[in-house]
């Protein structure tokens, strides 16, 4: 069992978690992450390792509530145990090489993309950071985004804070007038990371994208997180989760992503009433 | 009396009733049906039934207990050679080992010798204490191992072997799983109906309380790696992680909706319990109309999953004729009983889909040409044969290959092209003090193999660390 130690309520439906896991503290670089199961009935569902102290053997997840499991997670309070947490999983990013980045998050995907904001600025590299969400208070991370970037740029779709309108158009205007970016990380939304990766296809600037697959072991022994990458099937879990952007079949993992949308809105639905 | 010359029958569930239900299908001797069988042993002095057993259980001697009376003694006599009598019981393919040796096979059929193991196995679980078998275990103590650190990779039964016999000499074993649960393919794999799960953790207690330890939720290569283990004095190390990757057909439209892995499937099912979905909250979705690919024990096994999750039409698609199949016959059998449909001489060439999902898979005809290098008669295509099986499930059960996972994260340890980890034949590797076993090794065999790898393992084990601290 795991114990948490600290909860942040970031925006409404977005939790942030630190979580006493002294093995997987140690271990996790920028980019790996972590499966858990939070009761003896649940699924076991992927989550970025935000952060971690090697010290103190805490890390620290982010996410969003977006159906049962992580809803289940967000109602769970200092003190309360999770039953299972299994990692660092997947590849970390490599990071040498890279002069001048600029990374992308939208919506909790943020919370994924920060501790490499961090890795790629405590390399040296030259950071810009753009973070979207749909409306103010569901940007999250801003303080430290600007901790750890030379720039940050923020989103909304409503205008409510920041530039009025999509990442995608600050990314833009980034790519016409700075010759000299050699790499964009793009982490969200699977729709945002596809436009992210078609802007940046015509510059034909390298682009890394972080998948977020349905998974279930994690180990590279169910399958239930493969994509096509290249014209070749990768494991997400393994293999993954980031991988070259212009290699993706983005429509295909759109459409996995769905697979089971009618039991979970089931079990979802089921929540709700508990709720209420 | 004459001997009765079939082998007493097990009693099970009715076919109808079972399909719709994920309780096990046998129930199992009684007393007096396992006395009557236990009659029907000879007593072979040169015992060819232990030549079968991969790990040499002294059959005649516990079927003779069994007939004194005493199922207790019977236990001692198989735990002293295989400490997972009451899973080896239920799924050992007998037929093709210990009882494939049976005198009594030859006329007429073999003493049915698993079915005894399960009974006297199942027998003592229910029995068992911690305190009886103490005073024998101090017996096995070795004084120059006790307390030393040995760390198990896996808890499959190659690991689950190897953990217990090493125990029993004084050793402090730990076993590391990646997952959240003990057993590897008996907990993820192998159906509730087939072994119930509770069974897998009463073998697990009973190893437990050998003193074994056990670390669930790590990833041996990604959470600690090898070398990391030998810094925290762990003296040897096992490897037992299994070949736990899913193969798939490469045809079009396998990354569809409703195309799973055997292991996806059966892991949501088993591990996950989605059978009790929406209690428990991994969701698995088979719809009305499911083919399997491939035919053996775990093609058998998600057929009859699939069913039991209300399926209404199962077929089990396999290029191959009926004798080919590899799946124990028993299986086959039980599977035919419940209603699944064979479409044999059938090679699946594309999944078709509409908006996402499976809507139908396109299978070739094929029919039997000339024997192979294997003698097996090479299944060729029918041309202009292609028709489409209407589906919304398809499951790949084609088989496994070794996860590289731990290997491509170890330095020094050598692998086969296959990827297989090489060991000689004491099942060391390639690197010192570390040695594996089971399916790893082998690539997938069967439960009975992967134990016997594993305690022959922990014997070369105790013996490199005897030889170490002579020095
Ligand atoms: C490598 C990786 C890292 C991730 N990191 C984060 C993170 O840091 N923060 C965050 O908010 N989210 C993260 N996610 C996504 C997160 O795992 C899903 O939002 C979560 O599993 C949804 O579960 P649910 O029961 O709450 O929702 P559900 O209603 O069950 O599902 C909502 C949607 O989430 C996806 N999903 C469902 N089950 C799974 C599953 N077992 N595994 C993966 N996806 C699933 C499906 O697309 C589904 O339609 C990550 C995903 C991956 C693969
Ligand atoms: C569906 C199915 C049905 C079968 N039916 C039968 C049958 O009826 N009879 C029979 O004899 N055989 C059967 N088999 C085959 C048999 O189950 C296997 O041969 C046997 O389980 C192999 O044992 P093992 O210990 O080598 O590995 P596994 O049982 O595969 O166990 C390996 C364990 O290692 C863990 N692991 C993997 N990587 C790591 C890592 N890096 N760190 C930590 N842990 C790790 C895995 O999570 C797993 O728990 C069946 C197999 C399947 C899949
Ligand atoms: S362990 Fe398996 S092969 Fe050996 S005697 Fe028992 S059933 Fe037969
Ligand atoms: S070969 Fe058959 S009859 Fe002979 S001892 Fe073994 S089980 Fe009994
Ligand atoms: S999650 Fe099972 S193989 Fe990746
Ligand atoms: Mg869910």
């Amino acid at each position: 069992m795991y114990e948490i130690l600290a909860k942040e309520v970031l925006a409404p439906t977005i939790k942030k978690l630190k979580v006493k896991a002294p093995l997987i503290a140690k271990k996790t670089k920028a980019g790996n992450f972590i499966i858990l199961r939070v009761d003896e009935k649940g699924e076991r569902i992927p989550l970025t390792v935000a952060d971690y102290e090697r010290k103190t053997g805490i890390i620290t997840i982010i996410f969003q509530e977006v159906g049962y499991s992580t809803k289940l997670l967000g109602r769970m309070e200092p003190g309360d145990k999770i039953q299972d947490i299994v990692g660092p999983l997947g590849h970390h990013i490599d990071l040498e090489g890279y002069q001048k980045v600029v990374l992308l998050g939208g919506g909790s995907g943020t919370a994924l993309l920060y501790p490499k904001v961090r890795a790629f600025y405590e390399q040296g590299a030259e950071v810009i950071s753009i973070t979207g969400a749909r409306t103010k208070n569901l940007v999250i991370l801003e303080e430290e985004l600007e901790s750890f970037s030379d720039r940050v740029f923020i989103a909304t779709d409503d205008g409510s804070y920041g530039h009025k309108g999509y990442v995608t158009d600050i990314l833009k205007d980034l790519l016409i007038q700075e010759k000299d970016i050699d790499l964009v990380v793009a982490i969200g939304p699977v729709p945002m990371m596809k436009a992210v990766s078609d802007l940046t296809a015509e510059y034909e600037i390298e682009t890394i994208v972080s998948l977020n697959t349905i998974m279930v072991d994690g180990t590279g022994m169910c399958g239930a997180c493969r994509v096509t990458v290249g014209g070749e099937r990768k494991f997400t879990c393994v293999d993954g989760p980031a991988f070259d952007a212009h290699q993706v079949d983005f429509e295909e993992l759109i459409n996995r992503l769905n697979f089971y949308q009618n039991e979970e809105n089931l079990v979802h639905s089921q929540a709700v009433e508990e709720d209420n | 009396m004459s001997l009765q010359k079939k082998k007493t029958p097990m009693k099970e569930q009715k076919a109808e009733k079972r399909i719709r239900n994920f309780d096990e299908v046998p129930f199992g001797y009684t007393k007096e049906e396992a006395l009557v069988e236990a009659d029907r042993c000879l007593q072979c002095k040169h015992k060819p039934c232990v030549e079968g057993c991969p790990v040499g259980v002294p059959i005649p001697q516990f079927i003779q207990a069994l007939k004194n009376g005493n199922p207790e003694e019977a236990n001692q006599i198989i735990k002293s050679k295989n400490n997972l009598p009451a899973i080896c019981g239920r799924v050992c393919p007998q037929e093709e080992q210990c009882e494939a040796k049976c005198v009594m096979g030859i006329k007429n059929e073999a003493v049915a010798i698993g079915r005894l193991e399960r009974y006297v196995a199942d027998y003592n679980l229910e029995k068992e204490t911690a305190e009886s078998s103490k005073s024998e275990l101090e017996k096995l103590k070795i004084a120059e191992l006790t307390d030393k650190k040995v760390a198990v990779i896996g808890s499959g039964p190659a690991s689950l072997a190897a953990a217990a016999d090493l125990a029993k000499s004084g050793l402090k074993v730990t076993i590391f799983e990646a997952l959240h649960k003990t057993g590897g393919v008996l907990r993820y794999g192998i159906p509730e109906f087939r072994l119930p799960k509770t069974i897998v953790e009463q073998e697990v207690e009973s190893i437990k309380k050998l003193g074994v330890e056990i670390k669930l939720n790590v990833v041996v290569g990604k959470s600690i790696t090898i070398e990391e283990l030998f810094e925290q004095n762990y003296k040897s190390i096992f490897i037992g992680v299994g070949a736990g990757l899913p193969r798939f057909l490469n045809i079009p439209g396998e990354n569809l909706n409703g195309v799973y892995s055997a292991n996806e499937f059966l892991t949501r099912v088993n591990l996950m319990k989605a059978f009790k979905y929406p209690e428990y909250k991994t969701p698995v979705a088979v719809g009305n109309k499911v083919a399997i690919v491939g035919a053996g024990n775990v093609a058998m096994d998600a057929a009859r999953t699939a069913k039991r999750l209300g399926a209404e039409d199962v077929y089990v698609v396999y290029r191959r004729s009926e004798e080919q199949m590899p799946a124990r016959s028993e299986e086959i059998h039980h599977a035919q009983e419940e209603g699944i449909e064979f479409k044999l001489l059938n090679n699946p060439i594309a999944i078709k889909g509409e908006k996402g999902k499976v809507k139908a898979m396109e299978c070739q005809k094929m029919e039997l040409g000339e024997k192979d290098n294997s003698g097996r008669r090479r299944p060729l295509p029918i041309k202009n044969s292609n028709w489409d099986l209407e589906l919304d499930t398809v499951i790949i059960a084609i088989g496994q290959n070794p996860n590289p996972l731990l290997t491509a994260n170890t330095k020094d340890l050598e692998t086969k092209s296959w990827g297989g980890i090489k060991v000689d034949s004491g099942q060391k590797t390639s690197r010192e003090g570390v040695y594996a076993g089971g399916d790893i090794v082998t690539g997938g065999a069967t439960v009975i193999q992967a134990m016997g790898a594993g305690k022959k393992a922990a014997q070369n084990i105790k013996n490199y660390l005897l030889e170490k601290s002579k020095k």
